[in-house]
């Protein structure tokens, strides 16, 4: 049983990071991710001034709408190929199996974003101190992000237009996340974290029972 | 290998708003094949997945010892792997390795999977069925895509699974050349 698990998280990691058929790896998301950055100056200008106050939420965002890329490879393609079907008769809970892919997702998703923020906070000239922060509400709040996103992943698989339904779907659940994140880095905003950290759990707790409901659903 | 049994009391399908079959019942004893034939739409696939455990039955129920194993269009293999490594995958699953030669799969085994042509997706698939070890074969058109020769192999192939004291439930609409077969037509229980 933990030995199939390994194998399933092994597998999952290595598809989320080198991307499967025609569905881009781990590098698109982190490439959003920096281009949001490297655009912003353009458009506001190159006041460092403005950039520092403003930046650290255009990072956010950044990070919001990079988590959004990958949906349509999360859960669909394994629904479609018939894979968790083949899990289920195996007896693999889909519970269990979401969770290993969140975690996968996470290790594909939020961990080169936080290691791709300090070029974003050195193209919208941040302090130090902003980076610290930012990179802290990054390793709190992705978890919540890669749960989102795989939940709404399963929920949109197999419909079509899934993808575009996903986006608009998991952006409203994610908006806590993005309040607490931002919000953290204003002055006496260090309360933030903390209930970033607490969002981000609940979205971490709920996300493979919601999932696993939403696959079996799907097999009706 | 333990007996193992299927078994399966009552049973109707429903998809959408339309009952598609009821009052479906049968046992299989190790070593037994069973055939459920009848016209496209009938309801052999809705069946098939209902034996596996993953729809639900409208009606009735479905009991079973030994393991589930099931063979549908679907190969649930990673399209841009190279064969060797998808069956690789579900051996690290299953323990036991996909008895490859018999198959016919060894010079393919570097191609990835979405450059083989649908029998030899199929064979892979079937491959991948044989492997798992399950004592109950469920198999939703075992024999489309694949010519003759390959069609013969893979009764063989569950000829040999019964002889070991296997279980076969084969949805088809072919004709199938397997000792002692017993057949359900699924005309007989529509609604």
């Amino acid at each position: 049983m933990s030995g199939a698990i390994w194998a399933i998280f092994c597998r999952d990691l290595g598809l989320l990071v080198r991307g499967s058929l025609g569905r881009g790896g781990a590098l698109l998301p982190l490439l959003f991710f920096v281009v949001v950055a490297m655009l912003y100056p353009f458009a506001v200008g190159p006041d460092a001034k403005l950039l520092a106050r403003t930046g650290a939420g255009v990072i956010w965002v950044a990070a919001l709408l990079a988590a959004i890329l990958p949906l349509d490879r999360l859960v669909e393609p394994d629904v479609e190929a018939g894979m968790f079907d083949q899990w289920a008769l195996r007896g693999l809970s889909e519970e269990v199996l979401l969770l290993v892919r969140i975690l996968a997702h996470w290790l594909s998703f939020g961990l080169p974003l936080m290691l791709a923020a300090p070029i974003s906070a050195g193209l919208l000239s941040l302090t130090g101190e902003q980076l610290r922060v930012i990179e802290i509400g990054l390793l709190l709040g992705t978890p919540g992000l890669a749960a989102i996103g795989v939940t709404i992943a399963a929920i949109t698989a197999g419909l079509r237009a899934g993808t575009a339904l996903g986006g608009l779907l998991a952006i409203p659940l994610a908006v806590p996340l993005l309040i607490f994140g931002a919000g953290s880095l204003q002055p006496q905003g260090a309360g933030g974290l903390y209930l970033l950290a607490a969002a981000s759990m609940a979205a971490l707790a709920i996300a493979p029972f919601a999932g696993a409901a939403a696959i079996r659903a799907g097999r009706e | 290998m333990q007996p193992c049994r299927l078994a399966a009391f009552d049973l109707a399908c429903r998809r959408g708003d339309r009952v598609l079959l009821r009052g479906l019942s049968f046992e299989l004893a190790p070593g037994e094949a069973l055939q459920l034939g009848g016209p496209n739409g009938i309801g052999k696939s809705s069946l098939i997945r209902m034996l596996a455990g993953l729809l639900r039955p409208f009606h009735g129920h479905v009991e079973h010892s030994g393991g589930l194993a099931l063979s549908d269009e679907r190969a649930a293999l990673d399209a841009h792997r190279p064969l060797g490594e998808a069956l690789d995958f579900w051996r690290r699953i299953d323990g036991a390795g996909p008895p490859t030669a018999d198959f016919g799969l060894e010079d393919l085994l570097d191609v990835p999977v979405r450059f083989l042509s649908t029998g030899q997706r199929k064979r892979a698939a079937l491959a991948r069925l044989a492997g798992s070890g399950a004592q109950v074969w469920l198999l939703d058109e075992p024999l489309n895509g694949l010519d003759t020769h390959w069609g013969a192999s893979a009764q063989a192939a569950i000829e040999a699974h019964r002889a070991a004291g296997g279980i076969a439930v084969i949805a088809s609409h072919q004709p199938l050349d397997l000792k002692r077969l017993r057949t359900i037509h699924l005309l007989d229980y529509q609604p």
